[in-house]
């Protein structure tokens, strides 16, 4: 299974043009199995649509997509999320009035098999199908910090538990690979330092891979085995965090020309 | 700086502002306040019902005190608790036919409905439940549902009457003659397939339609639902073959029946046709009810809500928009044939004419002044605003005339009069009046079904 040298996710040339805005130029990218990946780039730069690309919402112009061995390029959202790749959101995008609870469900849809007949009748096979998703999604909320907030309405959620159950949904997926689209925007240093260390559990608590875009660099510095750099639409460097840091390209993106030559003064 | 031009307000701006002030005024009181102006609210409305009716009064009341007696029945029989409501609404629906005749008069809404009445009341329930799953649970807004009840009025029409006269086909059905021509397949056998031929029909509708959103796929609804009748319209000369009997209508259909007793004759004094009619569409209403009730708390009832919240989240969680939607659509479709397929059994006939536009509309009424989404809440608007339909509104307008000595045909203002009451309720109570708790709360608060926004092209 380990196709493609041990990597879960391959991208080869991936281009995204909106009209004749090169939202992303030739992207080559890998995600190596159980590594944590940081993709980061000043805002405007195509992270989030490269990421749009890998869950599905947009068809790439060009390039292909493969994950796992394979071929997902064009594949709609369900689908890819069917094959394991579980996303959260930048802007939290909760099913807002509905429960902790039922939302861990809805993630689950893809691993249930409840058709239409069967869900009317409540067949034995139905009804332990049911109890079982409920529990492992019960679960799913503890593991996340979620404790006793089952019934909770999405929306009464406090800004941190909205954060914490998008993630046990995406998970609810039963993602091969996380996708977490600046999941500590608007966290305090404490909530991101716990979040850092959730982040580290997964992937060895359940051996996640894990793909981020995020600001923090302190929380890309810290936990990433690999970060990948974009600005307008264009790889500017890949590396280990040490080499990214040091990259003059990235520091010309981030702080401009002359920062540059200051530095190099 | 040049200077904008005054707004100024339309003279109607007034008005709608003095209608929505009930409202206004509402939101502005805080929980308590709003606790003890709900209890004088309900006491008032309590009261108006007694005036009205008292007999429905005292079913509401025990229903309030089946409610508060629940909590006092011991656990060893909690099936009993679940089962308290349901079975008093039960037993009194069933007896209904009984004691509809010793009722005493309603204050202005005249005479309760007659058992006829009833049965029509019962098909258009079904109908609302059907379209309450499209509308309610997966939020798409069909403006073309009467196509499937069309849809199952004509598969019931073809295949239980005389219009395929060069066939000789006979299955079970009850008070037919032998060498009758024609289709006749047993009733309870034509649901079945009404309701199957219908739900085919709402996936070939739906599979080009429902990548539409919102206002889009309503006015695709909308066509679907002009074309269906215009093709029974025409349908008498379809390259020679007479499909529907055009304008003309196909009629007469047999009607349900078993051990030989028919629907339309029935058996004596105690089972009458109406009576006969009446407790089976009971039972067509319990099982829609049912299914509706087990959907709701399925996977795919699940899905359809996420649907309805935000599209681009549950296609990211892994539904499936197009099936998931298709199934919605299915399903609707599905008990607006049965409905149909029923009524046009009860009715014996079927017109092109008996599916305008105005059905569709009528029964979306239905939807919204109940309450989107909650089953109970749409029995009751179907129920109510079927039989203002069927008897109201000529009981009505026959009190106003006696009492004023006027002359108003008010069943021929029946669509303004529904358009009116769907304002009001716009206007004070846009959840509907019996709205499930999750619609109420996306009426005030609103939804995040924005298409991505998130993207930073």
């Amino acid at each position: 299974m380990s196709s493609e040298n041990g990597n879960l996710l391959v991208a080869e040339k991936v281009r995204k043009e909106f009209g004749g805005l090169v939202a992303t130029d030739d992207v080559d990218f890998t995600i190596p199995r159980g590594a944590v990946v940081s993709l980061i780039g000043p805002n405007g730069a195509g992270k989030t649509t490269f990421f749009n690309m890998l869950t599905g919402v947009y068809r790439p112009t060009a390039g292909r997509i493969v994950f796992d061995g394979e071929d997902v390029t064009g594949k709609p959202p369900h689908a890819i999320t069917e094959r394991g790749i579980g996303r959260t959101f930048q802007n939290i995008r909760l099913f807002q009035n509905m429960t902790a609870l039922e939302n861990v469900l809805v993630g689950m849809h893809a691993r249930l098999k409840g058709g239409i007949v069967g869900s009317i009748i409540r067949t034995p096979r139905i009804r332990r199908e049911e109890e079982h998703a409920h529990d492992t999604c019960r679960e799913l909320l503890v593991y996340c910090g979620l404790r006793r907030k089952d019934h909770e309405i999405a929306r009464n959620l406090s800004y941190g538990d909205q954060r914490r159950l998008e993630v046990a949904r995406a998970l609810a997926t039963q993602p091969k690979l996380l996708l977490l689209d600046e999941p500590t925007a608007g966290m305090n240093p404490q909530e991101t330092a716990e979040f850092t260390s959730f982040v580290q559990e997964l992937r060895t608590g359940r051996g996640l891979t894990v793909l981020m875009i995020e600001h923090d660099m302190r929380v890309v510095m810290n936990i990433s085995d690999r970060v990948t750099v974009l600005d307008y639409g264009e790889k500017i460097a890949e590396g280990t965090p040490q080499e990214v840091q040091k990259d003059a390209r990235v520091i010309e993106a981030y702080l401009g020309k002359q920062a540059l030559e200051g530095q190099t003064e | 700086m040049t200077e904008l031009p005054e707004y100024r307000r339309p003279w109607w701006d007034r008005w709608a502002e003095i209608l929505g002030e009930p409202r206004r005024r509402w939101r502005a009181l805080d929980d308590r306040q709003r606790y003890q102006v709900g209890i004088v609210l309900r006491v008032i409305l309590l009261g108006v019902v007694v005036y009205i009716a008292w007999p429905l009064a005292l079913l509401v009341l025990v229903l309030f005190l089946a409610q508060y007696a629940k909590p006092y029945i011991p656990d060893e029989y909690a099936w009993a608790r679940r089962m308290l409501v349901p079975t008093i609404v039960l037993i009194v629906a069933v007896t209904y036919p009984f004691y509809v005749e010793s009722l005493p008069v309603m204050q202005l809404f005249g005479a309760f409905p007659d058992v006829n009445t009833a049965v029509i009341m019962g098909v258009y329930v079904i109908m609302a439940i059907g379209l309450n799953i499209v509308v309610g649970y997966a939020g798409l807004l069909d403006l073309g549902y009467v196509a499937f009840y069309a849809m199952g009025a004509y598969a019931c029409a073809w295949f239980a009457s005389v219009q395929f006269s060069g066939q000789h086909i006979k299955f079970g059905a009850v008070g037919v003659g032998g060498s009758t021509p024609g289709i006749h397949i047993s009733i309870w056998v034509l649901l079945l397939i009404a309701a199957i031929l219908t739900a085919l029909i709402g996936i070939v509708i739906g599979l080009p339609t429902l990548r539409l959103r919102g206002d889009y796929l309503a006015i695709v609804t909308l066509g679907f639902g002009e074309i269906l009748p215009q093709v029974a319209n025409n349908g008498d000369s379809l390259g020679g073959f007479n499909l529907t009997n055009g304008p003309n209508g196909i009629t007469p259909i047999d009607s349900p029946g078993f051990f030989g007793i028919s629907f339309q004759e029935g058996s004596g004094s105690f089972f009458t046709g109406p009576r006969l009619y009446f407790w089976f569409v009971l039972i067509l209403v319990i099982i829609t009810v049912f299914s509706s009730l087990r959907l709701r708390d399925s996977r795919l009832g699940r899905a359809w809500i996420a649907i309805r919240e935000d599209e681009t989240a549950a296609a990211a969680m892994g539904v499936p928009l197009m099936r998931t939607k298709t199934w919605a659509y299915a399903t609707g479709a599905f008990f607006g044939g049965i409905a149909g397929a029923y009524f046009a059994s009860f009715k014996s006939s079927t017109f092109p004419n008996d599916f305008s536009f105005n059905i569709s509309a009528f029964i979306l009424s239905m939807v919204i002044l109940g309450g989107m989404g909650n089953v109970w809440g749409v029995i009751f608007g179907a129920a109510f605003l079927a039989y203002l339909n069927q008897e109201g509104l000529a009981n009505i307008g026959h009190k106003l005339n006696q009492t004023f000595g006027t002359h108003l045909d008010v069943p021929l203002y029946q669509y303004g009069i529904y358009g009116a009451i769907i304002v009001i309720v716009m206007l004070v109570r846009p959840e509907g009046l019996i709205p499930s708790a999750r619609r109420q709360a996306e009426f005030r608060e609103g939804v995040a079904d924005t298409p991505l926004y998130d993207t930073q092209a």
